[in-house]
C-alpha cells in the first residue's frame, strides 16, 4: 500500500534528474541580469512618475484642518513605504514560491548562513524604521501643538451624547444619541478643545479632521483644529461606551468668524443638563 | 503500522541510534482505560490533545458569532441582534477567540504535544501540574460560556473591559463577573502552563541537545512561556483590583474615590501587549517547522531567528502603551519608537522564512500553503502596523474598522493559517494517519480567498471613518457595500472549515497510514512513532544538529556551517531513501 495520500510524495527513485524542468545556471545568470535592468529602471523612473502627478489619497481624508492635512502627508508617506517594502517582500515570496517548486528528488544545496545578507536585512530596515520615526515626531509636534486662541470649546461626552460649553458667551449645545448635537466653530482660525467625560470612556472623532482622541473621564486632553473650509463634518464615538455607542453620534459645522460671532452670542435658551439627559435615555431609550 | 521509514524503529545501532533507557513499566500504560483514562491521565500527548480539541470547539463556536455579526452589518440598520446582544457577541467573540482559542490551541495543545516530543523528553517536567492546567483552562472556559445563561447576560464590555465601563454601575448583573472569573481560572491555567513548559524546556533535554540545537519550534515555545510569566500575573492581578472595585466597596479604577480609570488601561496593555506575542510567537515556530521541510532545507539563518525572537520578546514588554496614543497620557515617541522597532525583528523573520525557500525545492502540500498563506496575510499585516505605530496616523485610524482589519489579518494570519498550517502537518504523527492533501488544497483556498474578501473592504470603510463596535451604522454614507463583501468573505470562510470536520470525518473512516516521518522531516518527534508511545521514544539518534531526523536518514546532506555559504556548489546528492 502506497502510505503517501495523493500530491504528497516525497521521493521517487524515478525522478529524472534532467526533466524539463531542471534549471540551468545560465538561464538563472540571464534572469538576474533583466531583474537588475527592471529595478534599476524603476529606481530612476518612479520619483520622476511620483513628482509628475499628485498623489492619490490611498484611501484617507485629506484633511479638513491644517493638523488633519499634516497627518494626511504623513500618511501618505507611510503607505508608499509600506507599497515599496511590502511589495519588494511580496515579490520574494512569490518568486521563491514560483521559481522553486519542487522538480526533482535532488536535495537542494543545505545554505544554513550568509552573514553579509544577515546584516544587510537587520541594518536597512533599522534605517527605513529610523526615517519614519524621524517623519513621525515631525507631524506629531505639529498635530499636537496647543498655542492658546481666542476660541475655546469644552466638550464633555456622556452616555450617550454630547454637551458643548463656550466659556467665553455660555453658549451650550447639548444632545443625546439621535439628535446628533452640532458644535459650530469659525473657519481659519485655531480653535481650542478642552475634552473630557462625564462618565465612561468615549472617542472624540471626526473623519474629515483625521483625528480622534478619547474623552477621558477624571482628566482634561486639549488639542487645536483649524478647519479650512466652510461646511459640516460628521462626528461618532469611536471608544465603545456601552448600550448605545452606536448612535452616539453629533456634527461640526465650521462657518465664516463673522458668523460664528454671531451664533455665539445668540443664547441658547433652556437646555437640559447631561444629568436630564441620561435619565431620559435610560428611561425612553435614544431619540432623535 | 506501515512505515515509511524504518531503521529508526528497529533500533539499527550501526547507524548510531541510541536505546532509551526507561524503566519497564513506563512502556506500558496501566490502570484505568477509556473516559477514566481521559480524565486521570497526566500523559502531556493526552493533556496537549484535549487542550486543541476543546480550543477547536471554542474556535467554531467564536466563529459562528463572527457569523452572526456580519450578518447584522450587512445592512446599515439590521435588527437581527439587539444592541445588547450585539456588544454581548462581540465581547465573547474576542473573548473566545484570543483567550481561549489561539493561546491555549498553541501553548497548551500543540507546545504540550510537540515541545517534549522535540526536546525528547519522555514527558512535561511537571505532569500533574499539567494536567491541572487543562482543568482549570476547561473549568474557565465552561464559565465563560456559562455567561449567556446568566441574568442580564454575557459582558458586554469588549475583550479590553476598559474602567469605569466595567465597574458595578455600569456594568451590573452577573456576566461580567462569570467573566472576570473564567479569566482568572484560565489564566492560572496558562502561569501553570508556562511554568511547565520552561521547566522542560530547561531541564528535560535528551543529550545531546544544547539550546542551538532546539528546534525554532521549541525556542518560540520557551520565549512564549516567559512571556506568559512576565503578562499572565498582570493580567490576573488588575482581574482580582476590578473584582473588589466591583464588589468591596474599593476605588482602584474610579475617578469617585480617588483612583484612576486609565490605571486599567495600562495593567490591561501590559498584559495585552505581550499577548499579542503570545498568540503570534508558537504559530511563527509552527511556519519555521514547516517551510524547512516542505523546502528540504535548513531553517536559513538559525541564529539570527532566535536572537529576533528573543528581541521581540523583549521589545514586546515596552510597547503597550501604542494601544493607549489616543488617551493623550502617554508619551508617544517612545512608545512609538519601539513599535516601529518591532517592525524589524519580524522583517528579519521575513527573510529567514524566504531565505528557507530559496533555491530550496518546495513541495505545496496543505500544510505548506497554509504557511503560504500566512506569509501573505502577515505581510499585509505587519505593514499596516507599522503606519499604525506612528500616533499621528493611529489618531484617525484608532478604534475605526481600520483596526480591525489589522489585528484580524495579524492575528488570523497567525492563529488561524499557521494554526491550521500545524494541524495539517502534525496529524500525522497525532493520529498515524493522513488528512486527505486534496480537502486540504480546497479549505486552503475558499479560506485564502475568503481572508481577503473578508478583511481588505474593513480597511477601506475604516478609513471612511466606520468605527468598530457598532451595531448600526448610518445609511448614507457609502459604508454598505463594503460591509456587504465583508460578509460574504465571512461565509466563504465559514465554507472552508466545514471542509476541515470533512476532512477530519474522511480520515476517521477511511484511514490511510503514513508511517512515522510522511514529509521527510527534520525534527526528533519524527523519529518516533505515530502516534508516539507512552513515553515517547524507545530510541534516539544522535543529536547534532537541530535536525536530528534529518541527519539520520540523510548523513550526506549536512547543513553548511557558517562561514562556507559562498563555496563551490558541491555534487548533488540524490537521495532515494
Amino acid at each position: 500500500m502506497d502510505p503517501r495520500p495523493d500530491g504528497t510524495r516525497i521521493s521517487a527513485a524515478s525522478a529524472d534528474p534532467a526533466g524539463p524542468g531542471r534549471r540551468t545556471e545560465a538561464a538563472g545568470h540571464d534572469l538576474r541580469k533583466r531583474a537588475r535592468r527592471v529595478l534599476l529602471a524603476l529606481v530612476v523612473l518612479a520619483p520622476i512618475v511620483l513628482a509628475g502627478c499628485q498623489l492619490p489619497t490611498f484611501g484617507a481624508f485629506r484633511g479638513a484642518t491644517t493638523q488633519g492635512q499634516d497627518a494626511f502627508k504623513l500618511w501618505q508617506g507611510f503607505f508608499i513605504a509600506g507599497l515599496v517594502v511590502g511589495g519588494f517582500v511580496l515579490v520574494l515570496i512569490v518568486w521563491a514560491v514560483f521559481r522553486y517548486r519542487r522538480r526533482s528528488d535532488q536535495v537542494p544545496r543545505q545554505t544554513q548562513y550568509r552573514p553579509f545578507i544577515e546584516v544587510l536585512y537587520t541594518v536597512i530596515p533599522i534605517l527605513i524604521v529610523a526615517g519614519l520615526f524621524v517623519f513621525t515626531v515631525i507631524t506629531e509636534n505639529e498635530v499636537d501643538a496647543v498655542p492658546s486662541t481666542k476660541v475655546t470649546i469644552d466638550v464633555t461626552a456622556f452616555q450617550w451624547g454630547w454637551q458643548f460649553y463656550y466659556p467665553a458667551t455660555g453658549k451650550v449645545v447639548i444632545g443625546q444619541t439621535l439628535q446628533q448635537p452640532q458644535m459650530v466653530l469659525p473657519v481659519n482660525e485655531p480653535v481650542t478643545i478642552h475634552l473630557e467625560s462625564a462618565d465612561v470612556f468615549h472617542g472624540f472623532y471626526v473623519p474629515a479632521f483625521n483625528f480622534s482622541r478619547y474623552a477621558a473621564p477624571g482628566y482634561v486632553n486639549t488639542f487645536n483644529f483649524n478647519v479650512l473650509h466652510t461646511g459640516v463634518y460628521r462626528g461618532q464615538c469611536t471608544q465603545l461606551c456601552g448600550l448605545y455607542h452606536s448612535l452616539m453620534l453629533f456634527s461640526v459645522k465650521a462657518v465664516t468668524p463673522a458668523t460664528f460671532e454671531r451664533w455665539v452670542h445668540q443664547t441658547s435658551g433652556h437646555q437640559p443638563t447631561i444629568g436630564q439627559l441620561k435619565n431620559q435615555i435610560r428611561a425612553n431609550g435614544p431619540g432623535a | 503500522m506501515t512505515d515509511v521509514i524504518t531503521p529508526a524503529i528497529t533500533g539499527d545501532g550501526s547507524r548510531g541510534s541510541v536505546a532509551v533507557e526507561a524503566p519497564s513499566h513506563l512502556h506500558e500504560e496501566h490502570g484505568p482505560t477509556g473516559l477514566l483514562k481521559w480524565l486521570t491521565s497526566t500523559d502531556h500527548k493526552v493533556i496537549g490533545m484535549s487542550y486543541m480539541i476543546t480550543s477547536i470547539i471554542l474556535f467554531y463556536v467564536a466563529g459562528i458569532m463572527a457569523l452572526v455579526m456580519r450578518l447584522q452589518l450587512a445592512a446599515p440598520n439590521a435588527s437581527l441582534v439587539s444592541f445588547a446582544q450585539y456588544n454581548e457577541l462581540f465581547t465573547m467573540h474576542g473573548s473566545l477567540m484570543l483567550y481561549l482559542f489561539a493561546g491555549p490551541f498553541a501553548f497548551g495543545g500543540l507546545a504540550n504535544y510537540i515541545v517534549p516530543l522535540q526536546v525528547g523528553a519522555p514527558d512535561m517536567a511537571f505532569p500533574r501540574l499539567n494536567a491541572l492546567s487543562y482543568w482549570l483552562y476547561l473549568s474557565g472556559s465552561i464559565t465563560m460560556m456559562l455567561g449567556f445563561l446568566v441574568a442580564g447576560g454575557a459582558a458586554e464590555f469588549g475583550w479590553v473591559a476598559y474602567a469605569p465601563l466595567s465597574n458595578a454601575a455600569n456594568s451590573p448583573g452577573l456576566g461580567p463577573d462569570v467573566w472576570i472569573m473564567a479569566l482568572v481560572l484560565t489564566g492560572f491555567s496558562a502561569i501553570f502552563t508556562g511554568v511547565n513548559l520552561v521547566a522542560t524546556i530547561f531541564y528535560l533535554r535528551a543529550p545531546g541537545m544544547t539550546m542551538f540545537r532546539m528546534p525554532i519550534f521549541t525556542w518560540n515555545m520557551l520565549v512564549t512561556a516567559i512571556l506568559i510569566l512576565i503578562a499572565f500575573p498582570v493580567l490576573t492581578s488588575a482581574l482580582v483590583m476590578l473584582f473588589c472595585d466591583r464588589h468591596f466597596g474599593t476605588h482602584i479604577f474610579s475617578v469617585q474615590g480617588g483612583g484612576s480609570p486609565i490605571l486599567w488601561q495600562n495593567l490591561f496593555w501590559f498584559f495585552g501587549h505581550p499577548e499579542v506575542y503570545i498568540l503570534a510567537l508558537p504559530y511563527f515556530g509552527i511556519v519555521t517547522e514547516i517551510i524547512p521541510v516542505f523546502s528540504r532545507k535548513p531553517v536559513f539563518g538559525y541564529k539570527g531567528m532566535v536572537f529576533a525572537t528573543l528581541s521581540i520578546a523583549a521589545l514586546s514588554t515596552g510597547v503597550w502603551a501604542h494601544h493607549m496614543f489616543t488617551t493623550g497620557v502617554v508619551l508617544l515617541p517612545f512608545f512609538s519608537l519601539l513599535s516601529l522597532l518591532i517592525a524589524v525583528p519580524t522583517g528579519i523573520k521575513f527573510f529567514n522564512w524566504i531565505g528557507t525557500m530559496w533555491r530550496g525545492e518546495l513541495q505545496f502540500s496543505a500544510a505548506m500553503l497554509f504557511c503560504i498563506g500566512f506569509l501573505l496575510a502577515f505581510l499585509m499585516g505587519g505593514v499596516t502596523g507599522v503606519m499604525l505605530a506612528s500616533p499621528p496616523i493611529d489618531f484617525f485610524t484608532h478604534d475605526t474598522y481600520f483596526v480591525v482589519a489589522h489585528f484580524h489579518q495579524v492575528l488570523f494570519g497567525t492563529a488561524v493559517f499557521a494554526g491550521f498550517a500545524g494541524i495539517y502537518y502534525w496529524y500525522p504523527k497525532f493520529f498515524g494517519r493522513m488528512l486527505r492533501e486534496n480537502l486540504g488544497k480546497w479549505h486552503f483556498w475558499l479560506m485564502f480567498i475568503g481572508f481577503w474578501v473578508t478583511f481588505m473592504p474593513q480597511y477601506i470603510v475604516g478609513l471612511l471613518g466606520m468605527p468598530r463596535r457598532v451595531a448600526v451604522y448610518p445609511s448614507n454614507l457609502g459604508w454598505q457595500s463594503y460591509n456587504i463583501i465583508s460578509t460574504v468573505g465571512a461565509f466563504i470562510i465559514a465554507a472552508s472549515f466545514a471542509i476541515l470536520l470533512w476532512n477530519f470525518w474522511v480520515s476517521w473512516r477511511h484511514p490511510i497510514p503514513c508511517g512515522d516521518n510522511p514529509w521527510d522531516a527534520h525534527t526528533l518527534e519524527w523519529f518516533t512513532t505515530s502516534p508516539p508511545p507512552h513515553h515517547n521514544y524507545t530510541h534516539l539518534p544522535p543529536i547534532r544538529s537541530e535536525r536530528p531526523t534529518w541527519d539520520y536518514h540523510h548523513p550526506d546532506a549536512p547543513a553548511i556551517p557558517h562561514g562556507e555559504g559562498r563555496e563551490p556548489k558541491r555534487d548533488k546528492v540524490l537521495v532515494s531513501s
